[in-house]
Protein backbone atom coordinates (compact mmCIF):
# COMPACT_ATOMS: atom_id res chain seq x y z
CA UNK A 1 0.00 0.00 0.00
CA UNK A 2 2.76 2.43 0.89
CA UNK A 3 4.76 1.54 -2.26
CA UNK A 4 1.99 1.96 -4.70
CA UNK A 5 1.22 5.25 -2.91
CA UNK A 6 4.21 6.68 -4.77
CA UNK A 7 3.74 7.23 -8.54
CA UNK A 8 -0.11 7.12 -9.30
CA UNK A 9 -1.02 9.20 -6.14
CA UNK A 10 1.08 11.92 -6.79
CA UNK A 11 0.21 11.90 -10.80
CA UNK A 12 -3.51 11.80 -9.73
CA UNK A 13 -2.85 15.17 -7.04
CA UNK A 14 -1.20 16.94 -9.37
CA UNK A 15 -4.38 16.28 -12.37
CA UNK A 16 -6.36 17.68 -8.97
CA UNK A 17 -4.57 20.41 -8.69
CA UNK A 18 -4.24 21.31 -12.01
CA UNK A 19 -7.92 21.06 -12.30
CA UNK A 20 -8.91 22.60 -9.02
CA UNK A 21 -7.10 25.55 -10.30
CA UNK A 22 -8.36 25.94 -13.31
CA UNK A 23 -11.91 25.55 -11.64
CA UNK A 24 -11.67 28.26 -9.96
CA UNK A 25 -9.87 30.52 -12.10
CA UNK A 26 -12.78 32.45 -13.38
CA UNK A 27 -13.17 33.79 -9.70
CA UNK A 28 -10.07 34.73 -9.07
CA UNK A 29 -9.81 36.88 -12.12
CA UNK A 30 -12.75 38.45 -11.25
CA UNK A 31 -11.50 39.22 -7.02
CA UNK A 32 -7.77 40.37 -8.99
CA UNK A 33 -9.58 43.10 -11.51
CA UNK A 34 -11.92 43.89 -8.65
CA UNK A 35 -9.32 45.88 -6.79
CA UNK A 36 -7.82 47.32 -9.92
CA UNK A 37 -8.08 50.21 -11.68
CA UNK A 38 -9.51 50.08 -15.06
CA UNK A 39 -5.86 50.98 -16.84
CA UNK A 40 -4.35 47.99 -15.32
CA UNK A 41 -7.12 45.55 -16.39
CA UNK A 42 -7.28 46.88 -20.13
CA UNK A 43 -3.44 46.33 -19.56
CA UNK A 44 -3.25 42.52 -18.29
CA UNK A 45 -6.63 41.25 -16.92
CA UNK A 46 -4.08 38.52 -15.18
CA UNK A 47 -1.36 40.77 -13.72
CA UNK A 48 -1.87 41.09 -9.40
CA UNK A 49 -2.85 44.59 -9.18
CA UNK A 50 -0.21 47.33 -8.72
CA UNK A 51 -2.39 50.22 -7.69
CA UNK A 52 -4.93 49.00 -5.20
CA UNK A 53 -8.33 49.96 -4.79
CA UNK A 54 -11.53 49.66 -3.04
CA UNK A 55 -13.51 52.23 -5.34
CA UNK A 56 -14.96 49.68 -7.30
CA UNK A 57 -16.78 48.30 -4.31
CA UNK A 58 -17.94 51.45 -3.10
CA UNK A 59 -19.50 52.57 -6.38
CA UNK A 60 -20.59 48.78 -7.42
CA UNK A 61 -22.62 48.81 -4.03
CA UNK A 62 -24.37 52.07 -4.64
CA UNK A 63 -25.18 51.42 -8.15
CA UNK A 64 -26.43 48.04 -7.81
CA UNK A 65 -28.31 48.45 -4.65
CA UNK A 66 -26.42 45.90 -3.10
CA UNK A 67 -28.08 45.84 0.36
CA UNK A 68 -31.12 46.21 -0.89
CA UNK A 69 -31.10 43.41 -3.08
CA UNK A 70 -29.25 41.06 -0.66
CA UNK A 71 -32.55 42.00 1.72
CA UNK A 72 -34.71 40.67 -0.88
CA UNK A 73 -32.69 38.01 -1.96
CA UNK A 74 -32.79 36.62 2.12
CA UNK A 75 -36.41 37.41 2.36
CA UNK A 76 -37.89 35.80 -0.68
CA UNK A 77 -35.19 32.87 0.07
CA UNK A 78 -35.91 32.17 3.57
CA UNK A 79 -39.95 32.68 3.82
CA UNK A 80 -40.08 30.71 0.37
CA UNK A 81 -38.10 27.60 1.46
CA UNK A 82 -39.57 27.79 5.28
CA UNK A 83 -43.12 28.07 3.69
CA UNK A 84 -41.85 24.89 1.15
CA UNK A 85 -41.10 22.50 3.93
CA UNK A 86 -44.28 23.50 6.14
CA UNK A 87 -46.63 22.39 3.21
CA UNK A 88 -44.40 19.75 1.25
CA UNK A 89 -44.22 18.05 4.53
CA UNK A 90 -48.00 18.04 5.45
CA UNK A 91 -48.37 17.45 2.38
CA UNK A 92 -46.13 14.15 2.28
CA UNK A 93 -47.16 13.13 5.22
CA UNK A 94 -50.95 13.07 4.23
CA UNK A 95 -49.95 11.32 1.47
CA UNK A 96 -48.34 8.30 2.31
CA UNK A 97 -50.31 7.74 5.63
CA UNK A 98 -53.26 7.74 3.97
CA UNK A 99 -53.72 5.13 1.38
CA UNK A 100 -56.30 5.35 -1.43
CA UNK A 101 -56.66 5.84 -4.91
CA UNK A 102 -57.25 9.46 -4.44
CA UNK A 103 -53.49 10.10 -2.35
CA UNK A 104 -52.30 7.09 -5.02
CA UNK A 105 -53.06 9.43 -8.07
CA UNK A 106 -52.21 12.68 -6.73
CA UNK A 107 -49.22 11.51 -5.94
CA UNK A 108 -48.34 10.36 -9.37
CA UNK A 109 -49.72 13.87 -10.65
CA UNK A 110 -46.62 15.71 -8.64
CA UNK A 111 -44.13 13.38 -9.39
CA UNK A 112 -44.81 13.78 -13.55
CA UNK A 113 -45.59 17.25 -13.12
CA UNK A 114 -41.63 17.84 -12.03
CA UNK A 115 -40.98 16.91 -15.71
CA UNK A 116 -42.85 20.29 -17.15
CA UNK A 117 -40.27 23.01 -17.73
CA UNK A 118 -41.75 26.74 -16.43
CA UNK A 119 -41.19 28.02 -19.86
CA UNK A 120 -44.33 25.79 -20.94
CA UNK A 121 -46.65 28.07 -18.91
CA UNK A 122 -44.57 30.98 -18.64
CA UNK A 123 -46.59 32.92 -20.82
CA UNK A 124 -50.54 31.63 -20.21
CA UNK A 125 -48.82 32.29 -16.48
CA UNK A 126 -47.74 35.87 -16.23
CA UNK A 127 -51.46 36.53 -18.06
CA UNK A 128 -53.01 35.04 -15.68
CA UNK A 129 -51.08 36.45 -12.64
CA UNK A 130 -50.64 39.97 -13.75
CA UNK A 131 -53.33 41.76 -11.29
CA UNK A 132 -51.56 39.62 -8.38
CA UNK A 133 -48.16 40.39 -9.18
CA UNK A 134 -49.08 44.23 -9.28
CA UNK A 135 -50.64 44.14 -6.09
CA UNK A 136 -47.46 42.43 -4.17
CA UNK A 137 -44.09 40.93 -6.28
CA UNK A 138 -42.52 39.85 -3.34
CA UNK A 139 -45.72 38.38 -1.69
CA UNK A 140 -46.50 36.53 -5.34
CA UNK A 141 -43.03 35.36 -5.86
CA UNK A 142 -43.03 33.60 -2.90
CA UNK A 143 -46.05 32.01 -3.30
CA UNK A 144 -45.34 31.24 -6.94
CA UNK A 145 -42.29 29.38 -5.74
CA UNK A 146 -44.01 27.15 -3.31
CA UNK A 147 -46.26 26.40 -6.27
CA UNK A 148 -43.42 25.19 -8.39
CA UNK A 149 -41.34 23.81 -5.24
CA UNK A 150 -44.00 21.71 -3.64
CA UNK A 151 -43.88 18.46 -6.13
CA UNK A 152 -39.87 17.90 -5.92
CA UNK A 153 -39.91 18.69 -1.73
CA UNK A 154 -43.35 16.21 -1.29
CA UNK A 155 -41.83 13.69 -3.49
CA UNK A 156 -38.58 13.79 -1.25
CA UNK A 157 -40.31 13.90 2.30
CA UNK A 158 -42.56 11.04 0.63
CA UNK A 159 -39.91 8.52 0.99
CA UNK A 160 -38.48 8.85 4.47
CA UNK A 161 -41.83 9.60 5.78
CA UNK A 162 -43.22 5.78 4.35
CA UNK A 163 -39.93 4.54 6.42
CA UNK A 164 -41.37 5.91 10.01
CA UNK A 165 -43.75 2.80 11.03
CA UNK A 166 -46.89 3.72 11.13
CA UNK A 167 -47.27 1.75 15.11
CA UNK A 168 -45.47 5.35 15.80
CA UNK A 169 -48.41 7.23 14.99
CA UNK A 170 -50.63 4.61 16.54
CA UNK A 171 -49.28 4.61 19.45
CA UNK A 172 -49.53 8.16 19.96
CA UNK A 173 -53.41 7.93 18.73
CA UNK A 174 -54.17 5.95 21.81
CA UNK A 175 -52.41 7.97 24.11
CA UNK A 176 -55.51 10.72 23.14
CA UNK A 177 -52.78 12.80 20.20
CA UNK A 178 -55.05 14.23 17.47
CA UNK A 179 -53.47 14.34 13.84
CA UNK A 180 -51.83 17.37 14.27
CA UNK A 181 -50.37 16.67 17.39
CA UNK A 182 -48.77 13.80 15.79
CA UNK A 183 -47.44 15.36 13.09
CA UNK A 184 -45.79 18.15 14.87
CA UNK A 185 -44.69 16.53 17.93
CA UNK A 186 -43.63 13.03 16.95
CA UNK A 187 -43.10 12.61 12.93
CA UNK A 188 -41.82 16.39 12.48
CA UNK A 189 -38.68 16.31 14.93
CA UNK A 190 -37.74 13.06 12.69
CA UNK A 191 -37.95 14.41 9.50
CA UNK A 192 -34.69 16.68 10.32
CA UNK A 193 -32.04 14.87 7.49
CA UNK A 194 -34.56 15.41 4.93
CA UNK A 195 -35.77 18.85 5.88
CA UNK A 196 -32.13 19.81 5.72
CA UNK A 197 -32.23 18.17 2.24
CA UNK A 198 -35.34 20.23 0.90
CA UNK A 199 -33.95 23.56 2.40
CA UNK A 200 -30.45 23.22 0.61
CA UNK A 201 -32.18 22.15 -3.04
CA UNK A 202 -34.73 24.59 -2.44
CA UNK A 203 -32.57 27.82 -1.38
CA UNK A 204 -30.04 26.87 -3.79
CA UNK A 205 -32.73 27.14 -6.54
CA UNK A 206 -34.59 29.90 -5.17
CA UNK A 207 -31.15 32.59 -4.18
CA UNK A 208 -29.92 31.74 -8.00
CA UNK A 209 -33.14 31.80 -9.82
CA UNK A 210 -33.69 34.38 -12.68
CA UNK A 211 -36.47 33.83 -15.21
CA UNK A 212 -39.09 33.96 -13.02
CA UNK A 213 -37.73 37.09 -11.16
CA UNK A 214 -37.10 39.22 -14.33
CA UNK A 215 -41.11 38.40 -15.29
CA UNK A 216 -42.41 39.28 -11.65
CA UNK A 217 -39.87 41.56 -9.85
CA UNK A 218 -39.54 45.95 -10.31
CA UNK A 219 -36.33 48.12 -9.36
CA UNK A 220 -36.93 48.19 -5.78
CA UNK A 221 -37.82 44.10 -4.83
CA UNK A 222 -34.75 42.85 -7.11
CA UNK A 223 -33.28 40.17 -5.69
CA UNK A 224 -29.47 39.60 -6.20
CA UNK A 225 -28.58 37.97 -9.42
CA UNK A 226 -31.19 40.16 -10.90
CA UNK A 227 -29.66 43.47 -10.04
CA UNK A 228 -25.79 41.98 -10.79
CA UNK A 229 -26.88 41.19 -14.68
CA UNK A 230 -28.48 44.86 -15.27
CA UNK A 231 -25.61 46.20 -13.41
CA UNK A 232 -23.11 44.25 -15.58
CA UNK A 233 -25.12 45.27 -18.74
CA UNK A 234 -25.34 49.13 -17.75
CA UNK A 235 -21.16 49.18 -16.52
CA UNK A 236 -20.23 46.32 -18.35
CA UNK A 237 -16.95 48.75 -19.99
CA UNK A 238 -16.15 49.59 -16.17
CA UNK A 239 -14.59 46.34 -15.69
CA UNK A 240 -13.46 47.01 -12.51
CA UNK A 241 -16.67 48.21 -10.65
CA UNK A 242 -18.13 45.20 -12.90
CA UNK A 243 -15.89 42.80 -11.19
CA UNK A 244 -16.71 44.25 -7.85
CA UNK A 245 -20.41 43.63 -8.55
CA UNK A 246 -19.79 39.96 -9.46
CA UNK A 247 -17.49 39.27 -6.82
CA UNK A 248 -20.40 40.80 -4.28
CA UNK A 249 -22.75 38.70 -5.85
CA UNK A 250 -20.56 35.31 -5.53
CA UNK A 251 -19.59 36.47 -2.08
CA UNK A 252 -22.87 35.51 0.05
CA UNK A 253 -23.67 31.72 -1.13
CA UNK A 254 -20.05 31.11 -1.40
CA UNK A 255 -19.83 32.11 2.32
CA UNK A 256 -22.49 30.62 2.87
CA UNK A 257 -21.18 26.81 1.47
CA UNK A 258 -18.15 27.30 3.49
CA UNK A 259 -20.21 27.58 6.85
CA UNK A 260 -22.65 24.28 5.48
CA UNK A 261 -20.24 22.23 3.43
CA UNK A 262 -21.14 19.08 4.55
CA UNK A 263 -25.11 19.61 4.55
CA UNK A 264 -24.89 20.96 1.06
CA UNK A 265 -23.43 17.71 0.04
CA UNK A 266 -25.14 15.49 1.82
CA UNK A 267 -28.33 17.41 1.01
CA UNK A 268 -27.51 16.87 -2.54
CA UNK A 269 -26.48 13.43 -2.97
CA UNK A 270 -29.83 11.98 -1.23
CA UNK A 271 -31.78 14.77 -2.69
CA UNK A 272 -30.24 13.28 -6.60
CA UNK A 273 -30.67 9.66 -5.36
CA UNK A 274 -33.98 10.29 -4.18
CA UNK B 1 -61.48 5.87 9.41
CA UNK B 2 -65.13 8.05 10.01
CA UNK B 3 -65.79 10.30 6.78
CA UNK B 4 -65.73 13.26 8.91
CA UNK B 5 -62.45 12.95 10.42
CA UNK B 6 -61.36 12.13 7.04
CA UNK B 7 -62.36 14.88 5.79
CA UNK B 8 -60.42 17.02 8.31
CA UNK B 9 -57.21 15.38 8.13
CA UNK B 10 -57.72 16.13 4.36
CA UNK B 11 -58.15 19.69 5.15
CA UNK B 12 -55.43 20.36 7.66
CA UNK B 13 -52.89 18.34 5.57
CA UNK B 14 -53.48 18.91 2.08
CA UNK B 15 -56.17 21.29 0.81
CA UNK B 16 -53.51 24.13 1.22
CA UNK B 17 -50.81 23.03 -1.03
CA UNK B 18 -52.34 21.13 -3.50
CA UNK B 19 -54.72 23.92 -4.15
CA UNK B 20 -51.38 26.25 -4.83
CA UNK B 21 -50.07 23.73 -6.88
CA UNK B 22 -53.30 23.26 -8.81
CA UNK B 23 -53.47 27.29 -9.07
CA UNK B 24 -49.23 27.53 -10.20
CA UNK B 25 -48.79 24.77 -11.72
CA UNK B 26 -51.80 22.69 -13.18
CA UNK B 27 -54.38 25.32 -14.32
CA UNK B 28 -51.79 27.80 -15.93
CA UNK B 29 -50.36 24.54 -17.86
CA UNK B 30 -53.79 23.47 -18.98
CA UNK B 31 -55.06 26.51 -19.66
CA UNK B 32 -51.79 27.16 -22.15
CA UNK B 33 -52.46 23.87 -23.58
CA UNK B 34 -55.85 24.89 -24.38
CA UNK B 35 -54.71 28.39 -25.52
CA UNK B 36 -52.34 26.91 -28.31
CA UNK B 37 -55.31 25.97 -30.39
CA UNK B 38 -56.85 29.60 -30.30
CA UNK B 39 -55.91 33.10 -31.98
CA UNK B 40 -55.13 34.13 -28.19
CA UNK B 41 -53.19 37.28 -28.44
CA UNK B 42 -51.75 37.61 -24.80
CA UNK B 43 -54.95 38.78 -23.26
CA UNK B 44 -58.14 37.21 -24.91
CA UNK B 45 -59.57 35.14 -27.93
CA UNK B 46 -61.68 35.48 -30.19
CA UNK B 47 -62.31 32.06 -31.94
CA UNK B 48 -60.23 28.96 -32.46
CA UNK B 49 -57.90 28.06 -34.82
CA UNK B 50 -56.84 24.69 -34.60
CA UNK B 51 -53.24 24.19 -35.24
CA UNK B 52 -52.84 27.10 -37.15
CA UNK B 53 -50.12 28.29 -34.28
CA UNK B 54 -48.31 25.45 -34.81
CA UNK B 55 -48.23 25.18 -37.88
CA UNK B 56 -46.86 28.95 -37.87
CA UNK B 57 -43.95 27.80 -35.47
CA UNK B 58 -42.37 25.35 -37.72
CA UNK B 59 -42.81 27.36 -40.78
CA UNK B 60 -40.58 30.05 -38.75
CA UNK B 61 -36.87 28.96 -39.99
CA UNK B 62 -35.24 30.68 -37.03
CA UNK B 63 -37.42 28.10 -34.74
CA UNK B 64 -35.69 25.29 -36.91
CA UNK B 65 -32.01 27.05 -36.49
CA UNK B 66 -32.63 27.13 -32.59
CA UNK B 67 -34.30 23.33 -32.89
CA UNK B 68 -30.98 22.30 -34.44
CA UNK B 69 -28.50 24.23 -32.03
CA UNK B 70 -30.47 23.19 -28.73
CA UNK B 71 -30.68 19.29 -30.17
CA UNK B 72 -26.76 20.35 -30.74
CA UNK B 73 -26.68 21.62 -27.27
CA UNK B 74 -27.97 19.11 -25.57
CA UNK B 75 -26.46 15.98 -26.52
CA UNK B 76 -22.70 17.77 -26.86
CA UNK B 77 -23.28 19.06 -23.26
CA UNK B 78 -25.25 15.75 -21.72
CA UNK B 79 -21.76 14.20 -23.21
CA UNK B 80 -19.48 16.46 -22.30
CA UNK B 81 -20.61 17.36 -18.24
CA UNK B 82 -21.04 13.09 -17.55
CA UNK B 83 -17.84 12.93 -18.70
CA UNK B 84 -16.08 15.45 -16.92
CA UNK B 85 -18.35 14.45 -13.83
CA UNK B 86 -17.80 10.64 -13.88
CA UNK B 87 -13.60 11.57 -14.00
CA UNK B 88 -13.79 14.23 -10.92
CA UNK B 89 -15.44 11.64 -9.19
CA UNK B 90 -12.92 9.01 -9.88
CA UNK B 91 -10.74 11.36 -8.84
CA UNK B 92 -12.04 12.57 -5.55
CA UNK B 93 -12.30 8.81 -4.34
CA UNK B 94 -8.91 7.77 -4.80
CA UNK B 95 -7.98 8.71 -1.39
CA UNK B 96 -5.87 11.42 -1.51
CA UNK B 97 -5.96 13.74 2.17
CA UNK B 98 -6.50 16.83 -0.37
CA UNK B 99 -9.72 14.89 -1.95
CA UNK B 100 -11.89 17.49 0.41
CA UNK B 101 -10.31 20.38 -1.09
CA UNK B 102 -10.56 19.62 -4.61
CA UNK B 103 -14.04 18.53 -4.19
CA UNK B 104 -15.06 21.93 -2.82
CA UNK B 105 -13.23 23.64 -5.97
CA UNK B 106 -15.40 21.34 -8.09
CA UNK B 107 -18.42 21.97 -6.48
CA UNK B 108 -18.53 25.69 -6.04
CA UNK B 109 -19.24 26.78 -9.68
CA UNK B 110 -22.62 25.16 -9.21
CA UNK B 111 -23.52 27.34 -6.07
CA UNK B 112 -23.93 30.51 -8.88
CA UNK B 113 -26.86 31.09 -10.89
CA UNK B 114 -26.41 31.09 -14.37
CA UNK B 115 -26.68 34.34 -14.98
CA UNK B 116 -23.31 35.33 -12.99
CA UNK B 117 -21.96 32.98 -14.11
CA UNK B 118 -22.40 34.09 -17.62
CA UNK B 119 -21.48 37.48 -17.32
CA UNK B 120 -18.04 36.00 -15.37
CA UNK B 121 -17.17 34.35 -18.42
CA UNK B 122 -18.79 37.21 -20.93
CA UNK B 123 -16.03 39.21 -19.32
CA UNK B 124 -13.38 36.69 -19.80
CA UNK B 125 -14.21 35.64 -23.69
CA UNK B 126 -14.40 39.07 -24.49
CA UNK B 127 -12.09 41.11 -22.42
CA UNK B 128 -9.25 39.03 -20.44
CA UNK B 129 -8.66 36.49 -23.37
CA UNK B 130 -8.78 38.11 -26.20
CA UNK B 131 -6.06 40.77 -24.30
CA UNK B 132 -3.96 38.19 -23.81
CA UNK B 133 -4.18 36.75 -27.13
CA UNK B 134 -2.75 40.47 -28.43
CA UNK B 135 -0.25 40.55 -25.90
CA UNK B 136 1.23 36.53 -26.73
CA UNK B 137 0.08 36.67 -30.67
CA UNK B 138 -2.50 33.43 -29.92
CA UNK B 139 -4.55 33.92 -33.09
CA UNK B 140 -7.02 31.31 -32.36
CA UNK B 141 -8.29 33.60 -29.65
CA UNK B 142 -7.72 37.20 -30.64
CA UNK B 143 -11.88 37.86 -31.67
CA UNK B 144 -13.73 37.15 -28.96
CA UNK B 145 -15.62 33.59 -29.45
CA UNK B 146 -18.66 34.77 -28.91
CA UNK B 147 -18.99 36.58 -32.29
CA UNK B 148 -18.90 33.75 -33.93
CA UNK B 149 -22.08 30.98 -33.87
CA UNK B 150 -19.68 28.06 -33.84
CA UNK B 151 -17.48 29.45 -31.54
CA UNK B 152 -20.31 30.72 -28.89
CA UNK B 153 -21.67 27.28 -28.80
CA UNK B 154 -18.68 25.91 -27.75
CA UNK B 155 -18.08 28.73 -25.12
CA UNK B 156 -21.92 27.95 -23.78
CA UNK B 157 -20.71 24.14 -23.66
CA UNK B 158 -17.70 25.35 -21.76
CA UNK B 159 -19.21 27.35 -18.85
CA UNK B 160 -21.99 24.82 -18.78
CA UNK B 161 -19.48 21.83 -18.64
CA UNK B 162 -17.71 23.95 -16.12
CA UNK B 163 -20.85 24.55 -13.81
CA UNK B 164 -22.97 21.40 -14.02
CA UNK B 165 -20.26 18.90 -13.46
CA UNK B 166 -19.50 19.25 -9.75
CA UNK B 167 -23.00 18.18 -9.59
CA UNK B 168 -23.11 15.69 -11.26
CA UNK B 169 -19.89 14.55 -9.93
CA UNK B 170 -21.49 14.62 -6.01
CA UNK B 171 -23.80 11.98 -7.41
CA UNK B 172 -21.12 9.94 -9.23
CA UNK B 173 -19.69 9.63 -5.65
CA UNK B 174 -22.51 8.68 -4.01
CA UNK B 175 -23.02 5.89 -6.74
CA UNK B 176 -19.24 5.23 -6.46
CA UNK B 177 -19.29 4.84 -2.99
CA UNK B 178 -22.07 2.68 -2.51
CA UNK B 179 -19.89 -0.62 -4.35
CA UNK B 180 -19.61 -3.15 -1.67
CA UNK B 181 -15.94 -3.18 -0.92
CA UNK B 182 -16.08 -7.52 -0.80
CA UNK B 183 -17.12 -6.83 -4.45
CA UNK B 184 -14.15 -4.89 -5.77
CA UNK B 185 -11.88 -7.22 -3.29
CA UNK B 186 -12.80 -10.41 -5.44
CA UNK B 187 -12.27 -8.65 -8.60
CA UNK B 188 -8.75 -7.67 -7.43
CA UNK B 189 -8.44 -11.28 -6.42
CA UNK B 190 -9.68 -12.51 -10.01
CA UNK B 191 -7.01 -10.56 -11.34
CA UNK B 192 -9.07 -7.78 -12.74
CA UNK B 193 -7.08 -4.61 -13.87
CA UNK B 194 -8.09 -1.18 -12.71
CA UNK B 195 -9.55 -0.52 -15.71
CA UNK B 196 -11.38 -4.00 -16.24
CA UNK B 197 -13.05 -3.13 -12.45
CA UNK B 198 -14.41 0.15 -13.39
CA UNK B 199 -15.89 -1.16 -16.97
CA UNK B 200 -17.03 -4.70 -15.22
CA UNK B 201 -17.55 -3.66 -11.65
CA UNK B 202 -18.29 -0.74 -10.97
CA UNK B 203 -20.34 1.03 -13.86
CA UNK B 204 -22.85 -1.96 -13.85
CA UNK B 205 -23.51 -1.38 -10.35
CA UNK B 206 -23.90 2.40 -10.20
CA UNK B 207 -26.18 2.70 -13.88
CA UNK B 208 -28.67 3.74 -11.16
CA UNK B 209 -26.03 7.20 -10.28
CA UNK B 210 -25.98 7.28 -14.22
CA UNK B 211 -29.64 7.20 -14.97
CA UNK B 212 -30.20 10.19 -12.40
CA UNK B 213 -27.41 12.28 -13.88
CA UNK B 214 -28.26 11.59 -17.08
CA UNK B 215 -32.18 12.57 -16.40
CA UNK B 216 -30.61 15.56 -14.97
CA UNK B 217 -28.24 17.07 -17.75
CA UNK B 218 -30.73 16.33 -20.46
CA UNK B 219 -33.88 18.06 -18.34
CA UNK B 220 -31.13 21.04 -17.79
CA UNK B 221 -29.69 20.88 -21.28
CA UNK B 222 -33.35 21.60 -23.08
CA UNK B 223 -34.44 24.10 -20.08
CA UNK B 224 -31.16 25.99 -20.59
CA UNK B 225 -31.78 29.59 -20.11
CA UNK B 226 -29.85 31.80 -17.74
CA UNK B 227 -26.00 31.18 -19.80
CA UNK B 228 -27.58 31.25 -22.74
CA UNK B 229 -29.01 34.43 -21.87
CA UNK B 230 -26.10 36.35 -19.67
CA UNK B 231 -23.68 34.86 -21.83
CA UNK B 232 -24.05 35.59 -25.56
CA UNK B 233 -27.76 36.54 -25.49
CA UNK B 234 -29.04 34.62 -28.30
CA UNK B 235 -26.16 36.69 -29.89
CA UNK B 236 -24.74 36.79 -33.56
CA UNK B 237 -28.18 37.80 -34.66
CA UNK B 238 -30.20 35.12 -32.47
CA UNK B 239 -28.06 32.53 -33.93
CA UNK B 240 -27.18 30.97 -30.16
CA UNK B 241 -30.77 31.23 -28.87
CA UNK B 242 -31.55 27.88 -27.53
CA UNK B 243 -35.02 27.00 -27.09
CA UNK B 244 -35.88 28.53 -23.77
CA UNK B 245 -34.75 31.62 -25.18
CA UNK B 246 -36.25 31.84 -28.31
CA UNK B 247 -39.87 31.45 -26.63
CA UNK B 248 -39.13 33.96 -24.47
CA UNK B 249 -38.32 36.48 -27.04
CA UNK B 250 -40.74 35.31 -29.60
CA UNK B 251 -43.44 36.36 -26.68
CA UNK B 252 -42.23 38.47 -24.49
CA UNK B 253 -40.39 40.67 -27.18
CA UNK B 254 -42.32 40.05 -30.60
CA UNK B 255 -45.51 39.86 -28.86
CA UNK B 256 -46.17 36.52 -30.53
CA UNK B 257 -48.25 34.79 -27.91
CA UNK B 258 -49.99 32.26 -30.05
CA UNK B 259 -46.44 30.61 -31.56
CA UNK B 260 -44.81 31.16 -28.28
CA UNK B 261 -46.79 29.31 -26.44
CA UNK B 262 -47.15 26.60 -29.26
CA UNK B 263 -43.43 26.56 -29.23
CA UNK B 264 -43.44 26.04 -25.22
CA UNK B 265 -45.96 23.05 -26.01
CA UNK B 266 -43.76 21.82 -28.24
CA UNK B 267 -40.34 21.96 -26.30
CA UNK B 268 -42.73 20.72 -23.56
CA UNK B 269 -43.18 17.21 -25.49
CA UNK B 270 -39.55 17.40 -26.63
CA UNK B 271 -38.07 17.30 -22.42
CA UNK B 272 -41.18 14.46 -21.92
CA UNK B 273 -40.28 12.33 -24.98
CA UNK B 274 -36.75 11.83 -24.70
CA UNK B 275 -37.15 11.58 -20.67
CA UNK B 276 -39.04 8.92 -21.33
CA UNK B 277 -36.92 7.55 -23.63
CA UNK B 278 -33.91 7.93 -21.91
CA UNK B 279 -34.95 6.66 -18.12
CA UNK B 280 -36.36 3.66 -19.95
CA UNK B 281 -33.12 2.74 -21.33
CA UNK B 282 -31.35 3.24 -18.40
CA UNK B 283 -33.50 1.33 -16.26
CA UNK B 284 -33.14 -1.21 -18.57
CA UNK B 285 -29.67 -1.35 -17.98
CA UNK B 286 -29.43 -1.66 -14.10
CA UNK B 287 -28.14 -4.52 -12.20
CA UNK B 288 -30.72 -6.19 -9.86
CA UNK B 289 -28.79 -6.29 -6.44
Amino acid sequence: MIQKKSIGTKIIFLLGLVLSVSYAMPFVLVALNSVKPKFEILANPLALPIVFTWDNFNQAITKMNYFQSLTNSIIITTFSVLALILISSMLAYYLSRTKNKFTKVTFLILVASMIVPFQALMIPFMALFAPMVSWNNRASLIFFYMGFGVALSTFLYHGFISNIPVELDEAASIDGAGDFTIFWRIIFPMLKPVTATVAIINALWIWNDFLLPVLVLTPETQTLPLSTYLFYGQYSTEYGQAMAGLLLAVFPIIAFYLVLQRQFISGISSGAVK
Amino acid sequence: MPVGKSIKKFLVFAALPLSIFLVVLVIPFSQGLFLTFTNWDGFSFTQFAGIDNYVKSFQDPSFWSTLQFTAAFVVVSMITINVVAFGLALLVTAKLRSSNIFRTFFFVPNLIGGVILGVIWQFIFNSALVSLAQKFNWTALTSSWLNETDTAFWALIIVTTWQASGYMMIIYITGLISIEQDVLEAARIDGASAFRTMLSVKIPLMIQSFTIALFLTLRGGFMAYDVNVALTGGGPFRTTELISLHIFNDAFRLGNFGTGQSKAVIMFLMVAIAALIQVNVSKRMEVQR
